[in-house]
């Protein structure tokens, strides 16, 4: 028995377990631990306050996850939340892409580290500095507006572009454009070029390589670079708070008002909870739909009808979530709405990627 | 090449991955002073086994002694053994003389006599004057000759050598073979080189461990390997064969002597060292290589009337010899013949009829 | 032409990701009180108030300790997991450095609140230890990516060959891994340093009554007053965190070349 052990020990799992352990167990108990524990305190609920002393009723029971998922309030916020970091994601990679594209393609071998050297720099200062530096450049008499003022383009300053959704899609847009760029450069420049100039050779025009080959090679990059832009950006507490004004508030500034001037600590953990199963599931629904929407393209042949379809049955599904989503509430009551849009959306997730085989596209 | 007192001996080594079986029964005697190789093709074991002698894998199975001392659970850096890697893994934060002198840090050895060791051993290495010179600034022979001194300064009983030449360019590599050989015979210590270049092998080795998926197929001299594979497979390995169906006769001419209908050629009687796969009556395969297979030019004739005739299928000209696909009338494919090319010798063409001397004795059988 | 589109396209883009930094040090040494065009005139009294807010020298003074520390230990952890992720197969390794790795893509909120929560649960204080736990739990997959890299880049062979002749495990790890890594074991502990130093979510909702750098830089934004100043120390923080950027870029092309190879790109 012991000499079993010991021979584990010396083998490479032994060691290597070992050898992770401090890390493993310092990261159980610093997030895995926490993280039970909000997940935990989600189903207390908060009675009173006693002298500063929270006291909690520590039967599990639902009732926040209810009053979360069926005050207006509630809904709007992380719908707004949502959004936001959707719109975030789509400008960010938009945008990254092209830089990435010309860092890897157009830029010489020895100059590219200092352009993505260039790049990361800003990344690296002061957050706080750099998004309080927004409210400046978009404020009612900052540089955009004395400059659109100055050209003649604008008659008044531009109302739209403080306090509100707006400036904290662009100021987010700002601080996570490292984090688009770089994965996105990674896959283009794992694109092997000798295939570009296989599909020129094979006859195929500059923007149909770019589309045929390029593209699809570069999707596993645009897939990261969606992922870590958009799951961190819906937890984003300092931006809505600098430059959001009341019509820009995200799902973190609640959780903070919870804890901090509500004293509403499970309320705050249900919150919490949530946003990280919004992320999961609409993560989870994006990757299960972009897989679904290539199988379909390829099933109508490609080409213009293919994506006609995948194009039309994207419309009809989003449709339909929107449809449930804003008359369901008065049909079977608001919980019940979004637990059944959940459930169905879910199920049909863990369906398509159960069932459809991984695409060309990586994902 | 006789068989000198063993320095490491293997018996029924057995190495495990997982469910994956890399090892399979591995049993040699390996003398002293010899040069000896593990030649196979890349996954048959070689480097696993190697990597065994010098202790970086655990036996699954099986018991490795080193002048006999059982090695089980003696690490890496207790063994008479010093390696010389694929990579040749010099410490690219020392300089050349840093790295030759790595393994006398721990030896009882003053300063002065550490100094004169590593100087010597890059004088035997041909780096005489390079102590100083960086790591990084080296190129890829003269890496190879850093760390061959670094593994000989420490006097191991047994110097292992895993592909040190596959890095190398074709000419390097001639040049270090014949350098290697050289310093063997100068140190004396036990080599065994892996390598996957039956050439190499050949030309370097006192005995070759020919291995296929974890086993040795054969272990013998290179001649022998050369001229009496005992099989297809070994045959196939190393150099280049034609193979013809015979079939055993079952009225033998007796004394100890096989006779054979062979496709093509007719009638041939064999040795029984020929045959060291064995002999069974029925259908066989013959092995022939190129060299001993001549093309019979106008007025040339066969010793003992062994001529077949046949038509050129192919024709690649080398410079110094040209091989010909020649199909044999009566044979199902066609054989390689190298003939080398001299003033005056007409280069058949494609297409050409051509007459064949063949000798029974540079025949091997496979059953 | 495609190229040009896309050079200019280029060229704007990273002139918008500069333009915040670029005003900095205009209004830093703006001689007015508001933080907005036209520019007054030029003063250095911003800075020069720096130096007369004790306040200001407490938390920068909270903020080294805790950047530090969470430096080394974020860097030590790292050095384990990415020196067994790299070296070793073991079972359910991909889960266990996905885990590891994952308050790389976890909103800090999360990790703030639920460290948050279980203090209070636990009925602890928090203070400095804690921000300094909780920035060790997200610098820790910064390190790991960083170290995994020179690890990755150490030919292996290297170790067995010192084990070969004739040193032990630890002295082969002293003699050749140490030195062979510790490049990026320098560039690890800047970046930890850096991501702790400008850190706030986590440090926000952990700090209690002794703030950060960054808590107190918040603090400051709700007094107009006080903005210039706040320019005044972005413009310094800036110029630190470039510093501290190229120092660690430098060590990680050092660490590059000291293992002979080619330069293939930035920290991430």
């Amino acid at each position: 028995m012991s000499g079993s052990l010991a021979k584990m020990m010396r083998s490479d799992a032994g060691k290597g377990l070992t050898l992770v352990s401090p890390t493993l167990i310092y990261a159980l108990l610093l997030l895995a631990a926490p993280l039970a524990s909000i997940v935990l305190l989600s189903f207390w609920t908060q009675l009173a306050t006693v002298a500063g002393q929270a006291q909690f009723d520590r039967t599990l029971q639902l009732s926040n996850y209810r009053e979360a998922l069926t005050d207006p309030l509630y809904r709007a916020l992380m719908l707004r939340s949502l959004r936001i970091s959707g719109m975030v994601m789509l400008v960010t990679v938009v945008l990254a892409f092209p830089v990435a594209y010309f860092i890897s393609f157009h830029v010489r071998p020895d100059r590219k580290s200092l352009w993505l050297f260039l790049i990361t720099i800003p990344f690296w200062t002061s957050y706080l500095i750099r998004v309080f530096l927004w409210r400046v450049i978009l404020a009612y008499d900052g540089p955009v507006n004395s400059g659109l003022l100055a050209l003649g383009v604008i008659d008044e300053p531009l109302g739209w572009i403080l306090y509100n959704a707006n400036s904290v899609v662009i100021t987010l847009a700002h601080a996570y454009a490292p984090f688009a760029i770089l994965p996105i450069f990674v896959a283009l420049e794992k694109i092997d070029r000798s295939l570009l100039e296989a599909a020129r050779d094979l006859g195929e025009s500059k923007a149909m390589t770019f589309l045929r080959v390029t593209l699809p090679l570069a999707m596993p990059g645009v897939l990261a670079a969606v992922l870590i832009v958009f799951i961190p950006t819906i937890g984003d507490y300092v931006t809505p708070q600098l430059v959001g004004g009341s019509g820009g508030t995200m799902i973190a500034n609640n959780i903070h008002a919870q804890i901090f001037a509500l004293n509403d600590r499970p309320m705050g953990a249900t919150l919490a909870v949530l946003a990280m199963l919004i992320v999961a599931m609409v993560l989870l629904w994006g990757i299960a739909r972009a897989r679904f929407w290539l199988w379909l393209m390829d099933r109508a042949g490609g080409g213009f009808a293919g994506i006609g379809l995948a194009l039309a049955v994207a419309v009809a599904e989003i449709t339909v979530i929107r449809v449930a989503f804003s008359q369901g509430p008065a049909l079977i009551g608001a919980g019940a709405s979004v637990i059944a849009l959940l459930l169905v959306a879910t199920a049909l997730s863990a369906f398509i990627l159960w069932r459809l085989p991984k695409g060309r596209w990586g994902i | 090449m006789s068989q000198k007192t063993p320095i490491v001996t293997l018996t029924g080594v057995q190495k495990y991955y997982g469910d994956y079986h890399a090892l399979r029964g591995i049993t040699a005697e390996i003398g002293q002073g010899e040069f000896f190789s593990l030649l196979g093709p890349s996954g048959c074991g070689k480097t696993t086994l190697l990597r065994s002698i010098a202790g970086f894998e655990d036996l699954s199975e099986g018991q490795l002694l080193l002048d006999g001392r059982d090695m089980e659970g003696v690490p890496p850096n207790k063994r008479p053994t010093n390696m010389v890697f694929q990579s040749y893994a010099i410490f690219p934060h020392m300089n050349v003389a840093e790295n030759v002198g790595f393994g006398l840090r721990r030896s009882s050895m003053s300063t002065e006599e550490k100094r004169r060791a590593v100087g010597e051993a890059l004088e035997m290495v041909g780096l005489g004057k390079f102590g100083a010179r960086a790591a990084h600034a080296l190129s890829g022979g003269q890496r190879q000759r850093v760390a061959l001194a670094r593994a000989l300064i420490m006097k191991p009983k047994v110097l292992l050598l895993d592909e040190p030449l596959s890095a190398l360019d074709k000419k390097m590599r001639e040049v270090m073979q014949v350098e290697l050989i050289r310093l063997q015979r100068e140190v004396g210590i036990t080599f065994i080189l892996v390598t996957h270049d039956q050439e190499e092998a050949l030309v370097m080795s006192d005995r070759i461990a020919v291995m296929f998926e974890g086993e040795i197929a054969q272990l013998a001299d290179p001649e022998t390997l050369y001229r009496r594979p005992n099989s297809r497979r070994v045959a196939e390995f190393i150099g280049m064969m034609n193979f013809l169906p015979a079939t055993v006769l079952p009225t033998g001419p007796g004394g100890g002597r096989v006779a054979l209908e062979v496709a093509g050629l007719g009638r041939a009687e064999l040795e029984t060292a020929q045959c060291p796969g064995g002999a069974a009556i029925g259908e066989a395969e013959i092995g022939l290589r190129p060299e001993s297979l001549t093309v019979l030019y106008e007025g040339q004739s066969a010793e003992g009337g062994r001529e077949a005739e046949g038509t050129v299928r192919e024709v690649v000209y080398y410079g110094d010899m040209t091989y010909y696909d020649i199909l044999i009338d009566g044979a199902p494919s066609p054989v390689r013949v190298s003939m080398r090319n001299m003033p005056g010798r007409r280069v058949l063409d494609f297409g050409a009829r051509a007459r064949l001397a063949w000798d029974p004795r540079a025949m091997v059988l496979f059953c | 032409m495609r190229l040009n589109l896309l050079a200019i396209f280029a060229a704007v883009y990273l002139l918008v990701l500069y333009a915040p930094i670029v005003l900095l040090p205009l209004f830093a040494f703006n001689d007015g009180t508001v933080i907005a065009f036209p520019l007054r005139g030029f003063t250095t009294q911003w800075f020069a108030a720096l130096l007369d807010t004790p306040a200001l020298h407490q938390a920068t003074f909270n903020s080294l300790v805790i950047a530090v520390s969470t430096a080394i230990f974020a860097t030590i952890l790292g050095l384990f997991a990415a020196r067994a992720a790299t070296r070793y197969g073991f079972p359910a390794k991909a889960g266990i450095i996905g885990f590891i790795m994952l308050p790389l893509v976890l909103p800090e909120v999360i990790v703030a609140i639920s460290l948050l929560i279980v203090l209070m649960q636990l009925g602890l204080n928090s203070g400095t230890w804690s921000i300094i736990a909780g920035h060790t739990l997200i610098c820790t997959p910064f390190a790991i990516a960083i170290l995994q890299g020179s690890f990755a880049n150490m030919d292996r062979s290297l170790e067995e060959a010192a084990v070969d002749l004739g040193e032990t495990a630890w002295s082969t790890f002293r003699l050749i891994t140490l030195p062979l890594v510790s490049p990026g074991i320098i560039a690890s502990l800047l970046i930890c340093f850096t991501i702790s130093l400008d850190e706030f979510i986590i440090a926000f909702f952990l700090s209690g009554n002794e703030p950060t750098l960054p808590v107190y830089l918040w603090g400051q934004l709700r007094f107009p007053a006080r903005l210039p100043v706040v320019m005044a120390l972005g413009t310094i923080l800036v110029i630190l965190s470039v510093l501290l950027l190229v120092v660690a870029e430098t060590f990680r092309r050092r660490g590059l070349k000291r293992a002979g190879l080619k330069d293939t790109g930035g920290f991430l």
